[in-house]
């Protein structure tokens, strides 16, 4: 049995934990907000977070996050009432197109601004170099995180602390 | 025109007085008993097919047309809520569940009238008799940058209009007063000298009993409210919280996970598999061999080769079991076919001209280029391409006594719904098709092929099944944009006129006019010779643009730079008969500051193309340094008679360049075998956030008919990069995708010529 800690709820696993964890989230918990794309750390769309840091769950077995805390994009937003600022300027860029890939980008972005607040654009062009857009929303993307650059950030880690005092 | 009978409309013998087909959206009669069970819910009155109004006085535009990305249902909303005075607070989608009632029949109808801009992939049933015998039940389609420009045009509008006029007749009867005191403002029905004050849905059952008015009224632009504002798309809150459900978020009690295979050659089928490693894994149910299909719908006649399929209690397991499998392929007449042979042969054809066919032919062509002072010659390439949606290829299906349920993205529901019904023997009645949000479509949603694997595999598995394929299914088992071969020579006079043109391509795919251009020369020969291959064709983002647009851009380029003259000059001195092309390409170099020069170094290119009803110039800034690249700028101006939704179309155009920018600098599918070499996005490269250009879109509302914008903002876009490397380095590309060029070499080559 893995246990791992999904979006603040605790999650004890009966999956062979060579599985990736992208299809743990997807099938097992039903978290269907994660994408697949590649299955090979190519495209992004399977973006989260691992104890903060963005991770590709396609090639991310379940065994390599035991204990370990995840948040996904069902668990980005501060509460139920609220969105994320990134999630906020996703929308007020009209950024998504199909929205595909839209989890898995944000999820890139929040991870950035986490550490860095205010990021040029060659910082913006790494964190997000693993993350294709094939509707082309790349200036959108840009001029979203830049919006937001600046603004006081929920840090995963502590959205995930309230969570669990919240959650007992 | 007298009243509409059911008869008339359903037939496509709506007749077009005034030059409008609106008859084929407005529903005559009341038809909402028969449609009302599949789309209105508790307390709504179903007016027509394209509008429903419940009982809190919202208004739901009935989509008949599939999210992609384009953010359709929004623009098409706000055609219908203009029109109909309604409250855009108040104003939601849905769109239209795969129903014969619902058949795109206005996008039937622009194609029988105008046929020349029409996607390959709808043309069987333009050239059928189809439509005109009146069965236009498979016509629900997304694609050809249509769905503004018919179904917005010619049914969401006037359907807006048709039931503003019921609504005021029937507060009129109610209220006693003549009906042109009576004014429709907010979704609100207004009588001034009484006072009278109703919401819309007070009159909704009333007006549901009568027969829409033939020809409503329509406003003009300057009395839009809601056509032409910036509105924020309605989809899109849940497509940043990953609410958003695209096909593969489907998930149904017992479902089982299964991917498949087919022969990597195009044409093989299987010759054995052996299953016992598979079997042994932890999770695998099934290996199931799935027939191949024949389909013949409105996309025409194809046979999807059989395939081997893993089903398992979870995807990864059903990867596994795939990776595991050991198959042995039937040999075809085709193993042995590379890209190197497809080109030679696209070169020998060419040269021999067997059966060429002219798309134009003017003037005195041999006598032309006796006479000119210089003739220049040049051959272009591009090579196949793959679609690679964000959301690789899948689909759930399910059967319960006797009915199959589907789960889908596409670009053509009731297709689709024939498609499987014909694939697993039912009668259409039992298949039910839902369309989901699509994570991408290009063109390769229109075929469905994965549609039938997966409910083939429900219904011999007798449990739900969601099936995915790999990426690297998605990129070998495609239908691909054609590599394609153009030879051009053009005669200069001695003033560096252009005096004639001639041009052969291989391969004649839709629009009919693609390899055309806009500028003015009297002598011109353009015409195809045929080449098949064996690889699948399909439509992709721009069809035919997306290749004659590099093609014919570039080579005007060279005769410019022939002549010794600036390539946009030369081309606005060759189009002064055009005044939007004229309009458009001035705009973008202006825009552009085209005549300020750059920097060594750097360089710009230009680039114009009319294509599904637009016109766009494009113009790009680029900087090589050391043989490396970077695409620094892109300046496009749309002129699409009128932007319903301006973010939207400047975001299309901006999804449209990106498309064709990864097809210019990256896009290859090789053969080798017979079968695609390249396999995920690791050897099928996407522009990524740093190879991305800032791009400024403008807008021109000419008022002209209206043109679409999925598309159009593609085909400049490898031309115009195209021409801004030659004119930094000095070297033009021919043959794309530009990765394959080592622009260091070319520029000390360059160099020794210069
Ligand atoms: S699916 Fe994980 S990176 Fe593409
Ligand atoms: S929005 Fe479609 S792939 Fe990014």
């Amino acid at each position: 049995m893995t246990v791992i800690t999904v979006n603040g709820t605790e999650q004890k696993l009966q999956v062979d934990p060579s599985t990736p964890l992208l299809w743990v989230l997807r099938e097992q918990l039903a978290l269907t907000g994660t994408k697949f794309g590649c299955g090979m750390a190519q495209c992004g769309a399977c973006t989260v977070h691992v104890d903060g840091t963005a991770m590709r769950s396609c090639v991310t077995p379940l065994s390599a996050v035991s204990g370990q805390k995840i948040t996904t994009i069902e668990g980005l937003a501060p509460n139920n009432n609220e969105l994320h600022p990134l999630q906020q300027a996703w929308i007020e860029e009209q950024v998504p197109q199909c929205g595909y890939c839209q989890s898995g980008q944000l999820m890139s972005a929040a991870a950035l601004l986490a550490t860095n607040p205010s990021p040029s654009d060659a910082d913006i062009n790494i964190a997000m170099a693993g993350n294709i857009c094939r509707c082309g929303m790349y200036s959108r993307i840009r001029r979203a995180i830049k919006s937001v650059a600046g603004v006081q950030q929920f840090d995963p880690a502590v959205t995930e602390l309230a969570r669990e005092i919240n959650n007992g | 025109m007298g009243k509409w009978t059911r008869r008339a409309v359903i037939s496509a013998g709506v007749v077009a007085g005034g030059g409008l087909i609106v008859g084929v959206a407005i529903r005559p009669g009341n038809r909402a008993a028969k449609l009302s069970k599949y789309v209105a819910g508790d307390g709504e009155t179903l007016l027509h097919t394209w509008v429903k109004l419940d009982s809190d006085n919202v208004v739901t535009a009935i989509i008949p047309h599939a999210e992609m990305g384009q953010g359709v249902g929004t623009a098409l909303a706000q055609m219908l809520a203009d029109e109909l005075d309604a409250d855009w607070d108040l104003v939601k989608f849905e769109e239209a569940p795969a129903l014969g009632e619902f058949a795109n029949y206005p996008m039937a109808q622009a194609m029988l009238l105008a046929g020349a801009d029409i996607p390959d992939f709808v043309l069987p049933t333009v050239e059928g008799a189809l439509i005109r015998t009146a069965h236009v039940l498979d016509l629900q389609i997304t694609g050809g940058s249509l769905s503004v420009r018919t179904t917005g045009a010619y049914g969401m509008r006037i359907a807006g209009a048709a039931v503003k006029e019921m609504l005021k007749i029937a507060a009129a009867e109610a209220w006693q007063v003549p009906v042109n005191q009576v004014i429709a403002e907010n979704s609100q029905l207004i009588h001034k000298a009484s006072g009278r004050v109703e919401p819309y849905c007070a009159f909704a059952e009333s007006a549901s009993q009568m027969t829409p008015p033939v020809s409503p009224t329509l406003k003009s632009v300057d009395e839009f409210k809601i056509m032409g504002r910036h509105v924020e798309r309605h989809d899109l809150p849940s497509k940043v919280d990953g609410t958003a459900i695209f096909a593969l978020d489907v998930r149904l009690p017992d479902m089982l996970y299964a991917t498949v295979m087919r022969a990597p050659t195009f044409g093989g089928g299987i010759d054995s598999v052996d299953e016992v490693r598979t079997r042994a894994i932890n999770g695998v149910v099934d290996v199931v061999q799935l027939p191949s299909a024949e389909v013949s719908s409105m996309l025409g006649k194809f046979t999807y080769a059989e395939s081997v399929a893993v089903v398992a209690k979870g995807y990864w397991a059903a990867k596994q079991g795939m990776d595991a499998l050991n198959i042995q392929w039937r040999s075809t007449e085709n193993d042995g076919v590379s890209s190197d042979a497809i080109f030679k042969q696209f070169d020998r054809d060419i040269s021999a001209g067997v059966d060429r066919e002219s798309d134009i032919a003017q003037g005195d062509l041999v006598a032309s280029m006796e006479n000119a002072a210089q003739v220049i010659h040049a051959d272009y390439r591009v090579p196949f391409l793959a679609h690679t949606c964000m959301e690789p290829l899948n689909a759930t299906a399910m059967v319960n006594d006797g009915h199959c349920e589907v789960w889908v993205g596409c670009q053509s529901p009731l297709s689709f719904r024939q498609a499987i019904a014909n694939a697993l023997g039912f009668d259409i009645e039992n298949v039910t098709v839902h369309n989901c949000f699509m994570g991408g479509g290009f063109g390769r949603k229109s075929r469905p092929d994965y549609a039938i694997q997966a409910a083939q595999l429900a219904v011999s598995l007798g449990r739900p099944v969601q099936l995915l394929w790999t990426r690297e299914e998605d990129v070998r088992q495609d239908f691909y944009r054609p590599a394609i071969q153009s030879r051009f020579r053009a005669a200069l006079d001695d003033s560096g006129d252009l005096i004639a043109w001639e041009n052969t391509y291989v391969d004649k795919h839709e629009p009919d006019e693609a390899a055309l251009i806009p500028y003015s020369v009297d002598v011109q020969d353009i015409g195809h010779v045929r080449s098949p291959t064996h690889i699948p064709f399909g439509a992709w983002r721009s069809v035919a643009h997306s290749h004659h647009g590099f093609f014919t851009e570039s080579f005007i380029d060279e005769v410019a730079v022939a002549a010794g003259q600036d390539p946009f000059d030369y081309r606005v001195a060759r189009l002064q008969h055009l005044p939007r092309q004229l309009a458009v390409l001035t705009k973008a170099a202006k825009e552009a500051q085209w005549h300020i020069p750059l920097a060594p170094g750097r360089g710009r290119g230009i680039s114009l193309q009319s294509s599904f009803g637009s016109i766009v110039a494009e113009v790009v800034e680029v900087t090589v340094k050391d043989g490396n690249l970077s695409v620094d700028r892109v300046v496009a101006v749309i002129d699409a008679g009128y932007a319903v939704s301006p973010d939207g179309m400047k975001a299309q155009i901006e999804s449209g360049i990106i498309y064709g920018l990864s097809a210019a600098l990256f896009g290859e599918i090789s053969i080798k075998d017979g079968a695609v070499v390249e396999s995920n996005f690791h050897d099928y490269q996407s522009v990524r956030m740093s190879d991305a250009p800032a791009i400024e879109t403008h807008i021109i509302n000419s008022g002209a008919d209206w043109g679409g914008a999925g598309e159009p903002g593609t085909p400049p876009i490898a031309s115009a990069l195209t021409n801004a490397i030659f004119n930094a380095t000095g070297n033009r590309i021919r043959q794309l995708p530009i990765k394959n060029v080592d622009l260091q070499a070319a520029r000390e080559s360059t160099a020794t010529m210069g």
